[in-house]
């Protein structure tokens, strides 16, 4: 405890500095509204229920899309390695596509499917799919090859050393490119709402700020921001824990 | 090489083949042209922008801020980062920042940095230096920290002074994981500022791109996108071009 609070003291340095510098006015609280009224706006919007259900609303998005872009990146990556024509046709555009500026997509999804859940589901899936196949790929494509022999020499049909044997040893890539993928969801998310949304975090931090209620919107920015955090987070441990038969 | 070519080839003909799998379905009258314009549209429309000197406008403001924040992003991030891998007092400061800012979706603080720095370029920019900085400085501690220990000794025991021995060791020696960095924070800065333009509007490609959606005007959207991935594609092409530039004297080059 006194350890974890050691080594986090210069947030809480920063938090301290925060709240000292809006206090004595030295900016303006429309800038800066100071921290404890940021955590007294942050309880009145979690009291009245709208943190919930904007952040409700926000999670299925990035929760779809992100099951979306895991499924089939996942599947899409671990094929191209797997069959080499589906590599010849596949890996110039994965080549080209990756370093698109996914957020360009913003505005096509909201052309295509409206600006409901539809479009950010669909933002998401297409932005964050490149980052699971590409560890996919990578992942599968260094299989050991002994290991592909021995699953063979004993009888496993194709279809089982795929399971067996590739996808097991393409995990810690495909669950490296997972990270990037979840990061990448919340920024999407975020940007999406924030530009074409009825409801969502994003939305509210725009509607907020549009409307002056600064230490409200300072109090989301902080939930989102801290939710990514808490995302990595709990995702890091979890894969920690997935990848513990690895030595 | 033969292979080479013909694996260019094969990718360069399946992008022709989606091309034209575009022009059909749009022409084929199964999707409205407001859905997905016809290719031939979309560049006529980039033809027409790129005459009236329209696009150099767009995507000269584009590329400035994006390029600007990188700028700021990347030498900060390294001279940061190699002063946070000397200084034990530094590190304990930033490393709870760096451990909690890198993957925070810093996106959200947009509308903060619009309401203290205005809407013009100085928000945009800050906002990409904001993002872009992470990658380059985690990556900058990560190999300054990564250099081996004998190598300074062997230098400071030749005479090398602290600064010196920064300069002619560390800093080659971090340099490809360096690079690296630099290479995941150039897509950031570019996908930061066209968020940052979508939500502000104005010039710059992300803002003409908003603007064509609101006007419900697809091949404008269109048009920017298909620009937005060519900028995407060409930075990162070069951002590759300059590391193997750099790195020539470095084992990955021989590869």
């Amino acid at each position: 405890m006194s350890a974890a609070l050691g080594r986090y003291l210069p947030l809480l340095l920063l938090a301290l500095t925060w709240e000292a510098v809006a206090r004595l006015g030295l900016v303006s609280s429309l800038a800066l509204p100071a921290l404890s009224d940021v955590a007294a706006a942050w309880w009145q919007l979690l009291a009245s229920g709208e943190l919930l259900t904007n952040g409700a609303a926000s999670l299925y998005r990035a929760g779809a899309g992100l099951a979306l872009a895991i499924s089939i990146g996942g599947a899409v990556g671990i094929l191209m390695a797997w069959w080499r024509p589906l590599l010849v046709v596949a890996g110039p555009l994965v080549e080209l596509l990756y370093p698109m500026p996914k957020s360009a997509l913003i505005p096509v999804t909201a052309l295509w499917l409206g600006f409901g859940d539809g479009s950010k589901i669909l933002l998401i899936f297409l932005g964050c799919m490149l980052p699971v196949t590409i560890g996919a790929f990578n992942g599968a494509r260094g299989t050991d090859q002994a290991l592909l022999w021995s699953a063979r020499s004993m009888g496993a049909g194709r279809l089982g050393t795929l399971w067996d044997v590739v996808v097991p040893s393409a995990l810690p890539e495909i669950l490296n490119g997972i990270r990037s993928a979840i990061a990448l969801s919340f920024v999407l998310l975020v940007s999406a709402e924030l530009i074409v949304a009825r409801d969502g975090l994003g939305y509210m931090i725009g509607f907020l700020g549009a409307g002056g209620v600064y230490d409200a919107m300072f109090a989301v920015v902080l939930t989102v921001a801290l939710l990514g955090f808490a995302a990595d987070r709990c995702y890091r441990r979890a894969m920690n824990r997935v990848l513990l038969w690895r030595l | 090489m033969a292979t080479l070519i013909g694996r260019s080839l094969a990718g360069a003909s399946l992008i022709v083949v989606l091309l034209v799998a575009w022009q059909g379905l749009a022409l084929s009258g199964r999707v409205t042209p407001f859905m997905l314009p016809p290719l031939t549209a979309v560049l006529e429309r980039i033809a027409r922008d790129a005459a009236s000197g329209e696009l150099a406008l767009q995507l000269g403001a584009t590329l400035y801020r994006a390029l600007a924040g990188f700028a700021v992003a990347s030498v900060g991030g390294v001279a940061l980062g190699l002063l946070v891998a000397r200084f034990a007092a530094l590190r304990w400061f930033f490393d709870p920042i760096i451990s909690v800012g890198f993957p925070m979706p810093k996106i959200a603080f947009l509308p903060i940095v619009v309401l203290w720095l205005g809407f013009h370029d100085a928000s945009k920019i800050a906002m990409v230096i904001v993002d872009a900085i992470f990658p380059v400085l985690t990556a900058t501690i990560a190999g300054a920290q990564a250099v081996p220990r004998e190598l300074l000794w062997s230098a400071k025991s030749m005479g090398a002074s602290d600064r010196q021995a920064w300069r002619e060791i560390v800093l080659p020696a971090a340099l490809p994981e360096l690079l690296t960095g630099l290479q995941v924070a150039l897509p950031i800065a570019l996908i930061v500022c066209i968020v940052a333009e979508m939500m502000t509007g104005g010039v710059g490609l992300g803002g003409a791109m908003i603007k064509a959606m609101r006007f419900a005007d697809s091949r404008g959207v269109f048009a920017a996108i298909v620009e937005i991935a060519l900028v995407g594609y060409v930075l990162v092409k070069l951002m590759g071009a300059a590391r193997r530039r750099l790195l020539i004297w470095h084992p990955e080059a021989q590869r």
